[in-house]
């Protein structure tokens, strides 16, 4: 069977994204292959490890288990849409500071999930981030200083104001130190 | 200047895996690149009597299909690299794909390579293989029973090796006055490195290179093996790991679908990319463990240990993988006396052949299970001779005074000072109060449970004649180049392959303390076999004290150089000049001194050199230790079990670990709950499960459980320093301590909570079901 | 893993999806979030040749109130549907029980509608369903109708769903003002589904009597079901510690019990009896 290619348009860390795409073509394979965001990893087949994890119009999904089609004329971040190495988004900054990654395969997705628990919970407990990461898996670092880094990217990112729903989330007012 | 060794620096590697910006395998494109797919066996085990490829090879995209037979005579066996002596190993040839004949589901029966990756998986759909089916057998006890299925024919009773170290004198067993037994199962689970493995192979027909991306944990020993393989040269043939996500010993092997990447790039003469999905990782890539271990232990009803006498019976899976022969034997028998000092051992090893995916190491490969073992029959010795389990530890401690101290089977641990660690953890857990707490709410009708740990491991491969000794097949020492840059600005070669480590960062502060430069001024080049010269890689715990140390030497090596040009310059003697905080001063003579550039930039332009010296400043160093290390320590567990539902409530972990001098105390940490958490894994929830007919039951992260982050409490983790004397640095490995530890801690904890109902054993993982049952049997069914 | 190749539209309006599926000939399927279908196309485990997007149809967004009942649009996903006020303020089991599915992400996209309309016989919402007398509201060429979750679903991945028709909403009784509610999960530790899920809503009259109880259980077989002994052993009683626990035990008479590889028959049927204890002393006590 042979069909038709799909145009797909996206804007993706703010930047207006377009590719001709098969309608089957995972969100996933759509960011990292025609739009060549690498940041964003596969770690399963099956919807569990969230390594893929992005935002769609400020929710996080995970990409493996949505078809690009679907994400057509919406916005999306990705990991390369938080900050840059000069000037990190305050969970990236909590990421490295309180050392939340070893290889560093599932941190964009575990990133952006911490993310959209913050969006939902600003002020959580350890309690509440470790039920609140129930869709990710780290597989490096037993996940207390992933715990650790969530609960100081939360304070930061009260204490500086920054608006976790806008479309490019670099970190307002954060010092790379 | 700051000391940095010792100071939990933030790694340098951070800042691109923060932004997306690693390179991992997947993240590599190259112009014409095209996607690999390999068909696997979907039968246990069986003989091949046809594969129909038409369909696939007329599919729109398909640029190839190979078969085990369209491959024969054209790339070899896959070798495995431990030939373990003395010890009858048989050794079967593992063609890249099966030709004939195929011994577990996963086994390789036809490579497809289409022009994209959505293609290549509709193109592997229409290979069609017909199997006549053979009776399979799993488990290594059933395979090694009369007429059990042969996997292979001239192997009797699929027995792969039968290893033996040690030997009691006559009479100790028999006349003991306590003899505590025990079996084990330590399961076989699954390395789970969050990437899967992956392959680009690119070949270039003008200069006849080849060139492999591959996440391996061990660049050159994939170039040495897989140049025999191919039958290129090792000067022609480049092998670089990118990022990897992770590895934990999965990544060690030379696996046949390296090889038929490869081959197929050469062949076809375009790149070619392969990268395995997680489904296909758990029938394809090696696992872990899976070792029935049959313990006896003798001794004094005071408490003195006396004896022990240990079988391991283990699954190497359908062939013999890279390091299969050595995790069950080497590795694991040469420690069953663990931190104690018991005058005799006798270990015992069959390795057997099942139709199932070989086993290889996995994190700590052979001492999470040699810990298991002695770790689990000292607490049941304890019970029976009624003595508190931390009391006959300590009783039976090699003592600090005893070091370097030889273990029964020859062993020489290296430093210690076991009771440092044990103090420290039963002072963060309040350990009588915690007694105390335990006994009144067993009389309350809880059941609670005290679980701990005192291991020590042998890590840090390792002395190049020893590891020759036992078969394995590489040197194991390692090399470091540091190249110092006009500017003053340094590239540091190195042969291990860190993959998650953060070496980047803790060799940077050894090279930092030693040159007197910012850390910033440093950088590390590793994994790529064309840059770094014959190196080891990563695993056993080996990096920072073998390559770290070849890094401390490397830059002595410049420091030794820069001095004497400093001298010159300075028109002193070598002996008037001290080297402090990057500056080479005349003694005595403030503001008479060079700083490390100034030299740097002498030494590249070589305008005014001593008489007779070479220009540039740059060191190499190829360090062999001369004796493994040998970290140690004690954790501690307190579990609380659910009697309706058999849930276990972890509700304490304690970690004091000494792995020598900590480098960077943040990754060292790092490093030990990642451990634990694997650890802690294997005890409680994963487990890979095959039914009888071969197929795996838990292939995928739906059945499997990988450990989250509500499994666990707040890890309370500290170490002691007790420096090893083997090399400059005084470090020992930190990579698999936590999981060495926790396995046989997070055990025991349940089974003293079970204790109460005489429960000695019971098989991990420790699903709630298994304890609620257990919980019923005992109490009756009300 | 990839799914096979398919084409995919866009339905503006239930009408135009309707027509789309009739064009499919049956080998079209409707797309909502797609957290029940991707992952079983990826597997290959389901291989339509034509996806029908329906998530651009605000109409399917609605939340309503008639009479007794809420009306749940088909495409609300789990995350609105646990924050939704007027679902907490009627039917705060099902806001609870989708609070408690999957995990941050699956909320966000997976739907109600999509939920049911797969009957995964592992998922969360059935349970609720149940326990609420929910009714499927299905749309075909013929118009409207209703069907009672219990003969809708009849099987893991069955229903009774008629041809060309798709699921615009689900209809929950709104239950007496007196009465409280919980969904009480044991987590699978991989998949994160329930091993047994189990609902409640019940209350007590004036005198302290239990006069309304209902209990619905997920996840332990291939159906979800009503634990109707548990209610008969309960209305017109006290409630108490001892008279919970006697009726919980009978918690899996009602259904059939399954078993995988994390827990037998036995341990499900356990399983039912604890949680529903659980499950009623957290509401009755």
């Amino acid at each position: 069977m042979t069909v038709e290619k799909k145009r797909v348009s996206v804007t993706a860390n703010g930047q207006a994204c377009s590719a001709e795409v098969e309608p089957r073509k995972l969100l996933v394979h759509y960011l990292r292959d025609d739009l060549g965001l690498t940041g964003t990893h596969v770690g399963c087949d099956t919807s569990q490890c969230g390594a893929c994890s992005v935002m769609v119009d400020g929710d996080v999904v995970k990409s493996c288990t949505m078809l690009a089609v679907q994400a057509d004329h919406s916005e999306i971040t990705t990991v390369e849409g938080l900050g840059t190495a000069a000037e990190l988004h305050p969970m990236q900054q909590s990421f490295w500071e309180e050392h939340g990654l070893q290889c560093g395969y599932c941190t964009p997705g575990v990133m952006i999930a911490a993310i959209g628990l913050l969006k939902e919970n600003p002020n959580p407990t350890e309690e509440e981030i470790r039920e609140g990461l129930e869709g990710v898996i780290c597989r490096c670092t037993g996940y207390q200083f992933i715990v650790s880094a969530v609960q100081k990217a939360a304070t930061r990112i009260q204490e500086t104001g920054v608006n976790l729903n806008s479309q490019r989330l670099v970190g307002e007012g954060t010092q790379n130190d | 200047m700051t000391k940095m060794v010792g100071s939990s620096v933030k790694r340098k590697e951070d800042a691109r895996l923060l932004t997306g910006n690693g390179n991992f395998a997947d993240d590599i494109t190259l112009p014409g690149m095209l996607h690999a797919s390999v068909v696997r066996s979907s039968s246990a085990h069986a003989k091949i009597k046809s594969i129909k490829v038409e369909e696939a090879l007329n599919h729109p995209g398909v640029v190839a299909v190979y078969t085990g037979k369209d491959l024969e005579g054209k790339i070899g066996p896959i070798p495995t690299s431990w030939y373990v002596p003395g010890c009858n190993l048989k050794e079967p040839p593992q063609y890249p794909l099966a030709i004939d004949h195929v011994r577990y589901v996963g086994d390789g029966v036809a490579l497809v390579i289409a022009e994209d990756r959505y293609t290549v998986k509709d193109a592997a759909e229409l290979i069609e293989v017909e199997y006549e089916d053979l009776p399979a057998v799993v488990n290594q006890k059933e395979a090694m029973e009369e007429g059990a299925p042969l996997l292979h024919e001239d192997i009797e009773n699929n027995i792969a090796l039968n290893w033996k170290a040690g030997e009691i004198p006559e009479g100790i067993m028999e006349n003991a006055e306590v003899v505590v037994k025990e079996s084990f199962y330590v399961q076989r689970v699954f390395p789970s490195p969050l990437e899967t493995r992956a392959a680009i192979g690119q070949y270039n027909p003008g200069s006849g290179e080849l060139t492999l991306w591959c996440s391996s944990q061990n660049p050159h020993i994939h170039r040495m093996v897989l140049s025999e393989v191919l039958g290129i040269s090792e000067a022609k043939f480049q092998v670089i790991a990118p990022d990897m996500g992770g590895g934990f010993g999965g990544k060690i092997g030379v696996y046949p679908d390296e090889a038929l990447i490869g081959y197929a790039a050469r062949d076809l003469e375009r790149p070619v990319k392969w990268i395995e999905e997680r489904s296909e990782h758990y029938v394809a890539a090696n696992a872990g463990r899976d070792e029935y271990i049959d313990v006896e232990l003798a001794g004094k009803k005071d408490g003195t240990l006396e004896a022990i006498r240990v079988k391991n019976t283990a699954n190497l899976g359908a062939y013999l993988s890279t390091m299969g022969a050595g995790v069950s034997t080497i590795d694991f028998g040469m420690m069953v006396t663990g931190s104690y000092d018991i005058p005799y051992a006798e270990s015992e090893t069959f390795g057997v052949y099942t139709n199932t995916t070989p086993t290889d190491a996995y994190r700590g490969a052979g001492k999470p299970e040699s810990t298991y073992q002695i770790e689990r029959i000292i607490d049941l010795f304890a019970r029976e001779i009624k003595m508190d389990p931390v009391e006959l530890r300590r009783k039976n401690f090699i003592k600090k005074e005893a070091f370097p101290y030889q273990n029964a089977h020859g062993l020489v641990y290296d430093s210690g000072d076991y009771e440092k660690p044990l103090n420290k953890a039963l002072e963060a857990i309040n350990y009588e109060e915690l007694r105390r707490e335990q006994e009144k709410k067993r009389k309350e009708g809880k059941l609670i449970g005290i679980g701990f740990s005192t291991y020590v491991e042998m890590c840090g491969f390792g002395p190049s004649e020893v590891v020759g000794a036992v078969g394995f097949q590489g040197g194991t020492w390692e090399n470091s180049t540091v190249r110092v840059h006009p500017s003053g600005k340094v590239t540091v070669f190195c042969g291990t392959s860190p993959h998650g480590q953060g070496h980047d960062t803790t060799f940077s502060q050894v090279v930092a303390d030693k040159l007197g430069i910012p850390i910033e001024d440093i950088e590390f080049v590793f994994s790529d076999t064309k840059s770094v010269s014959m190196g080891w890689g990563t695993y056993g715990s080996r990096s920072t004290a073998v390559g770290g140390a070849a890094v401390s030497f490397a830059s002595d090596r410049v420091v030794e150089k820069a001095k004497k040009i400093a001298a010159h310059e300075l028109e002193v003697s070598e002996n008037d000049i001290e080297f402090e905080n990057g500056k080479f001063q005349v003694k005595g003579v403030p503001g008479k001194e060079r700083t490390f550039q100034d030299i740097a930039h002498s030494a590249n332009m070589a305008w005014n050199l001593p008489e007779g010296m070479e220009p540039s400043l740059e060191a190499q160093y190829f360090f062999k230790p001369e004796n493994f290390v040998f970290p140690f320590g004690t954790h501690v567990a307190v579990v609380e079990i659910d009697k309706d539902t058999g849930e276990i409530d972890l509700q304490r972990y304690v970690s004091v670990d000494d792995v020598g001098t900590v480098i960077n105390p943040l990754t060292a940490e790092g490093q030990v709950h990642g451990g634990i958490a694997q650890g802690v894994g294997q005890a409680l929830w994963e487990g890979a499960v095959y039914n009888k007919n071969g197929q795996l039951v838990s292939g995928t992260l739906m059945d499997y459980t990988l450990p989250k982050a509500r499994f666990f409490p707040h890890i309370e983790s500290d170490f002691t320093e007790t420096p090893s004397p083997v090399n400059p640095l005084g470090a020992k490995g930190v990579g698999e301590v936590g999981t060495t530890a926790s396995i046989a801690c997070a055990m025991n904890a349940v089974v003293d909570a079970l204790s109460v109902y005489g429960i000695t054993d019971l098989e991990m993982p420790l699903t709630p079901e298994k304890i609620w049952k257990t919980v019923q049997e005992k109490e009756g069914n009300q | 893993m990839i799914p096979v190749t398919f084409d995919y539209v866009r339905a503006k309006n239930v009408d135009q999806a309707i027509q789309q599926l009739k064009d499919s000939k049956g080998e079209g399927k409707i797309l909502a979030g797609g957290h029940s279908l991707l992952p079983l196309m990826k597997m290959r485990l389901t291989e339509p040749q034509m996806l029908i997007d329906i998530t651009g149809i605000d109409a399917l967004k609605e939340v309503k109130k008639d009479g007794d009942r809420l009306i749940v649009g088909a495409l609300n996903t789990h995350r609105e549907v646990s924050i939704h006020p007027e679902i907490k303020e009627h039917i705060p089991l099902v806001a609870e029980t989708a609070r408690q599915i999957g995990d941050i992400q699956i909320r966000n996209k997976g739907t109600i509608g999509g939920n049911i309309a797969h009957a995964d016989s592992a998922a969360d919402l059935p349970a609720a369903a149940f326990v609420l007398n929910a009714e499927v509201l299905i749309t075909n060429e013929f118009g409207e109708q209703s069907m009672d979750i219990d003969s809708f679903i009849i099987g893991p991945l069955i229903t009774m769903m008629p041809e060309d028709s798709i699921v615009t909403g689900i209809s929950f009784e709104i239950p007496p003002a007196h009465t409280e509610s919980t969904y009480l999960k044991y987590f699978h530790p991989a998949s994160g589904y329930p091993v047994v899920g189990v609902a409640v809503v019940a209350g007590t009259d004036s005198n302290g009597v239990i006069d309304y109880v209902r209990v619905g259980i997920t996840g332990a077989g291939d159906v979800a079901f009503r634990a109707t002994s548990v209610e008969e052993a309960l209305i017109g009683k006290t409630p108490s510690e001892a008279v919970i626990k006697a009726a919980s035990k009978s918690a899996a008479e009602d259904g059939e019990m399954g078993s995988d590889l994390f827990a037998s028959e036995e341990y499900r049927e356990n399983l039912c009896k604890v949680y529903t204890e659980r499950a009623l002393t957290s509401v009755l006590l």
